[in-house]
């Protein structure tokens, strides 16, 4: 990835964010990430978007930073084919408000990472379409990656056995 | 009723005297249609098995139905997760009577290096299991041993005893009294915050 930032401007993103509070930083693989409060996270998409030309969505992903406060961290990198450039956004949010705003209206392809995110740790994305759970059962009331979920889980067979118990009741509903 | 004689004339025309339960089990072991629950890479492993080189047409189970109407082996080889649980005994309900279970590699026995929320401990705590076969992936030789073994065990069952009282109820076979308590060999760790099991009262 550093290879890929060689001639980075940070001086051309920095103009175009104008006036929008960040805090340019330099990630420990030398892509350049911005700490970008929460309120101007759908102005920094836009700009980022629109203006920057960073047309793809690498990731969007979660951080639990328990027992610290704010608690979650939201990470997004974003890839511009035209320059060549990577940048990455991230914004700390306290757990019992955990909600950002969505991406998918710019990056459609960040409906999936953003479920995956909501599904690991309950961060809400506003405004997402379809903001269901990805990879545990929907009604699995839990969030795995959250750093006080216990590593065998919390009733992980609940949901079977729920389910087992209602076959049970009623035998003709298998065949 | 007839003389030895004509028992002896009998068998020159091509008929044999045996039990009616050995008749029945040397038919069942000899042709049993496996169900391919391949669900990770032990799926590869049955492939291998039922393809040429193995080739378990020599054990008669070369008839892999994708139906599970149709089998009366299910072979759950790979990782379950609780998830696919669901899914995977109601393809067992489905299938007909009589059936049997072999659970392939680690995975399946007793959840192998997926200690985690995600997967099932061991198929056995949701299907009742006739042979375990570890391994990660069981090489095809092992299925094969175990299918071998299977084979034993269908010769020793009665099928007419059943036929005339019934099936023995198999609910409890795997299916409820296994104690479901992952968190407690883990110092320090959240246990359960309610009953796992539906029903489970203590």
């Amino acid at each position: 990835m550093t290879d890929s930032n060689i001639g980075f401007d940070l001086g051309r993103i920095l103009g175009i964010l104008g006036d929008v509070p960040v805090q340019a930083a330099l990630a420990p693989d030398a892509t350049p990430t911005f700490v970008v409060g929460r309120e101007h996270l759908s102005k920094v998409f836009e700009l980022l978007r629109y203006e920057a030309g960073f047309e793809t969505a690498t990731f969007v992903t979660g951080v639990d930073h328990h027992p610290a406060t704010p608690r979650f961290e939201v990470c997004w990198q974003f890839l511009s084919l035209a320059f060549n450039e990577r940048v990455r956004l991230s914004t700390r949010i306290e757990a019992d408000d955990a909600v950002v705003p969505t991406s998918t209206h710019l990056w459609p392809g960040n409906a999936f990472s953003e479920r995956e995110c909501y599904d690991m740790f309950g961060i809400r994305f506003e405004g997402h379409e379809d903001l269901r759970r990805l990879l545990m059962p929907e009604e699995y009331g839990h969030h795995p990656l959250r750093k006080d979920f216990p590593h065998h889980g919390i009733e992980p067979d609940r949901l079977y056995r729920e389910w087992d118990a209602r076959r049970r009741a009623e035998p003709a509903d298998a065949n | 009723m007839g003389s030895l004689k004509e028992v002896e004339a009998a068998a020159s025309e091509g008929f044999f005297a045996t039990r009616v339960d050995a008749l029945v089990n040397w038919g069942r072991k000899n042709s049993l249609w496996p169900m391919p629950l391949g669900l990770s890479c032990c799926g590869i492993e049955l492939m291998a098995m039922i393809g040429p080189k193995f080739d378990i047409s020599r054990f008669g189970a070369e008839a892999a139905r994708f139906s599970p109407r149709q089998c009366d082996l299910m072979i759950v080889a790979g990782t379950l997760t609780w998830k696919m649980a669901e899914a995977c005994r109601t393809i067992y309900d489905q299938m007909p009577d009589p059936k049997w279970v072999i659970a392939m590699g680690v995975c399946s026995s007793s959840g192998g290096m997926y200690d985690s929320y995600a997967v099932v401990q061991g198929v056995d705590s949701i299907l009742p299991v006739d042979v375990y076969v570890p391994g990660c992936p069981p090489r095809p030789d092992a299925v094969i041993d175990a299918m071998l073994k299977l084979q034993k065990r269908i010769e020793r069952e009665s099928p007419t005893k059943r036929l005339f009282s019934g099936p023995e109820d198999v609910d409890d076979r795997g299916t409820g009294k296994r104690t479901y308590a992952p968190n407690d060999a883990v110092p320090g760790a959240i246990q359960h915050t309610g009953p796992s099991r539906a029903g489970d009262a203590q």
